[in-house]
């Protein structure tokens, strides 16, 4: 059995984009959490699983309690930061393809810009115990320096340059501007990029993805059923997880240039019969502009050392042969854990994309990166 | 010691990582060994993953190996370490197969394989941490 186009994405809800908010994290998930409830179509009570994403939020029971659920059937909790909204769908279609769940709620929300930041917060995670203990008293603090050393040994290997770091940051830039949801909105040249200040070599601030705070929610549902619903279906066709050795390690990691999706992409792309070239746009997880470059490696987009040479030319943006972040990704669009970029790929099948739609978009494909490595993978298909 | 200073973050050793530290405190790089089947691992953890064996031989390391990777730090990403900074993190490869990171002390230019040795130096706290720099 595969979960190949078992389940459908069937409602997406965002909440505004902002630094700074009133509202709480579990405020903000609540809220994008109806907006993608009724997007679908349902009413709170119609779901049946939930998976709410990191530790900011609610937990299921308040979920049970505030929906008025009278039969949740699911609850599951994904530890992988953010990777975990993409791995969060094979979870929900594993559900759903065995008629545990009908419609699996997936959520996020968060507050940060009151709260500590990113660099402060692992250290209270078990899965960064070893960082903790070794690596934090000498100095080590921000997941920033932790893989600033993967992109710095592969420019040492391959001659990655900070320039084509810049390009990945520029793109997202260019497509931000397209999205009224967006938290930057000013234009970004490859002189800003280089410009900016060294945070943590190789890493300059535009390098870094921003902080800010918001909700987004999406509800999968059972395929049979996403014809009749309210939207036009968008179908989970492949969907892979994917450890990378040494998991709670980059120091100890055998190949600090290869992480978690290097093992998730080739089942995703197998289970959904389709190729790389059959990819029309792809979101993919951009905590830091050396992620994406990484990522396209380890897919398979190019070679191992490629993915320098593989992203000029403008081949990311909207327009070039593999549209990226189309709605501005973690670098300019905000930091949600990489769940904006499910709804944003979900829209851009639907032909819901606006100004950033990549004409004709038929299949697709979203990334996670989280904790250490840890990656995720879906590939969709419009209906 | 300067109380208005921040405090910076401390280990907090586990039964399973006291070696390592008790070896620190005297100035030695101690590494778990499987007494099953001699497979060297670090950072410390509970079982051999070749053997499955808990049985573990505390080995003293070399202290010298080679560069891996690095990052030099020019953000405060934590106020107590603010007036060190740039300071720069280096990941070695152990001559024992496996890595450590630790501080490097040297204006000497950083590429991958450049030889090196490690020693601990204790911080304001007492805290020891490794100290990498060129071999001589
Ligand atoms: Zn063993």
């Amino acid at each position: 059995m595969s979960l190949k186009d078992k389940a459908a994405l069937t409602g997406v809800g965002e909440t505004a984009y902002v630094k700074g908010t009133p509202k709480t994290g579990p405020e903000l998930q609540f809220e994008a959490s109806l907006k993608a409830i009724a997007d679908a179509g349902l009413t709170p009570r119609d779901i049946d699983g939930i998976i709410p994403i990191g530790i900011t939020g609610n937990t299921a029971e308040e979920f049970i309690m505030n929906f008025g659920i009278d039969d949740l059937r699911l609850s599951a909790i994904i530890p992988h930061g953010g990777a975990s909204g993409v791995a969060s769908l094979q979870t929900a279609a594993a559900a759903i393809a065995t008629g545990v769940c009908k419609h699996v709620l997936i959520a996020f929300g968060r507050n940060v810009t009151s709260g500590a930041r990113a660099g402060q917060r692992i250290h209270t995670m078990p899965q960064f115990h070893l960082v903790t203990e070794f690596e934090y008293p000498l100095g080590a603090i921000s997941p920033a320096q932790l893989y600033a050393p993967m992109a710095r040994r592969h420019m040492e290997l391959y001659g990655t340059t900070s320039l084509q770091f810049g390009e990945v940051a520029v793109t997202c830039r260019q497509h931000a501007l397209l999205n009224d949801n967006a938290v930057m909105k000013k234009p970004m040249t490859i002189e800003d990029h280089q410009n900016s200040r060294m945070i943590t070599d190789p890493f300059r601030l535009m390098d870094c993805s921003l902080e800010n705070d918001g909700g987004v929610a999406f509800v999968v549902s059972a395929a049979e059923r996403a014809p009749d619903m309210k939207q036009h279906p968008v179908y989970l066709s492949g969907v892979a997880v994917g450890h990378p050795d040494s998991p709670s390690s980059i120091t100890q990691r055998p190949d600090m240039t290869r992480i978690g999706i290097a093992k998730a992409a080739a089942r995703a792309f197998a289970m959904a019969g389709v190729t790389h070239a059959d990819i029309d746009v792809a979101e993919i997880y951009d905590c830091f502009t050396y992620i994406v470059i990484c990522q396209l490696e380890d897919m398979g987009f190019c070679a191992k050392g490629e993915g320098g040479a593989f992203i000029e030319g403008g081949r990311l943006r909207l327009g070039g042969e593999l549209p990226v972040n189309t709605h501005g990704g973690l670098l300019s669009q905000g930091h949600l854990w990489g769940l904006n970029h499910v709804v944003e790929l979900v829209r851009q099948l639907r032909g819901e994309a606006g100004r950033a739609q990549v004409k004709n978009a038929t299949t697709g494909l979203v990334t996670g990166y989280g904790d250490q490595g840890d990656g995720s993978i879906a590939i969709m298909r419009r209906g | 010691m300067d109380t208005t200073k921040p405090a910076k973050p401390v280990p907090h050793p586990t039964p399973l990582s006291a070696p390592y530290w008790d070896g620190a405190r005297q100035g030695k790089l101690m590494l778990q060994r499987c007494a099953a089947c001699g497979k060297t691992r670090h950072y410390p953890q509970m079982l051999c993953s070749a053997c499955y064996s808990t049985q573990v031989k505390w080995i003293e390391a070399s202290q010298r190996g080679t560069i891996h990777s690095w990052t030099i730090t020019h953000h405060a990403f934590h106020p107590a370490f603010a007036d060190e900074l740039p300071y720069t993190l280096v990941t070695v490869d152990l001559e024992e197969g496996v890595r450590a990171l630790g501080r490097y002390n040297s204006t000497q230019l950083l590429k991958l394989g450049l030889p090196v040795r490690l020693r601990f130096e204790n911080d304001a706290h007492g805290t020891p941490g490794l100290i990498v720099e060129p071999e001589v």
